[in-house]
């Protein structure tokens, strides 16, 4: 079998590998975290569109805040939930730029809200990839606005409930209601399958920027194993299972 | 006739031992090892090497890149 795998394992017969726009910094995040997935096809796509000198991302609060030290582009950190703000300046003043948002759910929907919506309102000519794994993973799995109803968390132990804890947020179908949004999304990185959708759709969202259509935003249903109590396969069940009925995947709009 | 045969190299110390590779692979080619890498995590290896047919599946769920992907067409006789 050696002889076997020498055999192959041969320079002319790769065919998958480490993109180089990823730094060889290890990621901090927890094992199995859908934040490194999403980052590596980020990194697939900047480096198949040959854009590495003209993109610049915005890191947001939240796990994702070391972003800038795993992907080798150029990079500005907003405070928190203002990295749609921070884009709509950066946007504006190097339209020679491929510009983009990278944010989590109480980033981008909870704290951020106003800032989101409104650069979505007015069209920025921006990407806004947004990580929902229904929680506040950093600070220690607390419910968000996207908690789905009986969803445990450490501030709804038992299980948000709507009455008492207010509705989860689809903040993705009410982008999409906006006029200035062009290309609105809905993906996930649980399977082989999802995360050639998931690059296709963040690739398309970068074209629709070449064009100046305007804002679009991909939401990547996300795992957050540690925040969640499981396992990352555990996770990615119960992801599919409870997560996907109440945020389906797939484009909502694409003008 | 045709056939894909395949083989991947893991980045052992870069593994967190996560397991969605091993849940990813329709060949069941992976499992985690019973050593350690330097982290303290088990890491995953080839435990059927001759079932890989290189699809790439494993690679494109792992969040740490850590795995490379080799595929060969061969002819069967
Ligand atoms: C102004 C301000 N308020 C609150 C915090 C605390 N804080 C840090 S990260 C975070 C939420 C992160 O959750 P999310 O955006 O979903 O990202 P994740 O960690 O899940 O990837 C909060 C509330 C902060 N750093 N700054
Ligand atoms: S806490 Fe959750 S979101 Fe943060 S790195 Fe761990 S798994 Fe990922
Ligand atoms: S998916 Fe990657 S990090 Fe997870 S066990 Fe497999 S090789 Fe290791
Ligand atoms: S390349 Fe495909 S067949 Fe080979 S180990 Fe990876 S998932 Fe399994």
């Amino acid at each position: 079998m050696e002889a076997v795998i020498n055999e192959i394992k041969k320079p002319e017969n790769l065919v998958y590998g480490k993109t180089k726009v990823l730094t060889d910094n290890v990621m901090h995040y927890c094992p199995g975290c859908s934040h490194g997935v999403v980052h590596k096809v980020l990194s697939e796509i900047i480096e198949e569109m040959d854009i590495q000198d003209q993109t610049i991302g915005v890191a947001p609060v939240g796990c994702s805040v070391l972003i800038y030290n795993y992907i080798d582009i150029d990079w500005q950190e907003a405070a928190h939930g203002r990295a749609p703000a921070l884009a709509t300046a950066m946007k504006r003043l190097r339209p020679d730029r491929y510009i983009f948002t990278y944010q989590g759910d109480g980033d981008l929907a909870a704290i951020g809200t106003a800032e989101t919506i409104h650069a979505c309102n007015r069209g920025e000519n921006i990407v806004i990839i947004f990580i929902n794994n229904g929680i506040y993973g950093m600070t220690g799995g607390q419910m968000a606005p996207t908690t789905i109803e009986g969803m445990k968390s450490s501030t709804c132990p038992f299980g948000r409930e709507p009455v008492h804890d207010g509705n989860p947020l689809k903040m993705t179908e009410l982008l999409a209601q906006l006029p200035g949004t062009a290309y609105v999304t809905r993906q996930s990185v649980h399977t082989a399958g999802a995360v050639r959708k998931t690059k296709k759709a963040i690739r398309k969202a970068f074209e629709k920027q070449k064009e100046n259509k305007g804002t679009s935003v991909v939401e990547v249903v996300s795992t957050c194993n540690s925040g969640w109590k499981m396992t990352p396969v555990e996770a990615n069940k119960w992801m599919e299972e409870n997560m996907f009925p109440f945020y389906p995947l797939g484009d909502i709009k694409d003008v | 006739m045709a056939k894909m045969i395949g083989t991947i190299e893991v980045d052992i110390e870069t593994c967190k031992g996560c397991s969605l590779c091993v849940e990813a692979c329709p060949t069941n080619v992976i499992a985690l090892a019973d050593e350690v890498n330097g982290k303290g995590y088990n890491y995953a290896y080839m435990a059927n090497p001759d079932a890989c047919n290189g699809c790439t599946n494993c690679a494109l769920v792992c969040p740490d890149s850590c795995i490379t992907v080799y595929r060969k067409k061969v002819e069967m006789v």
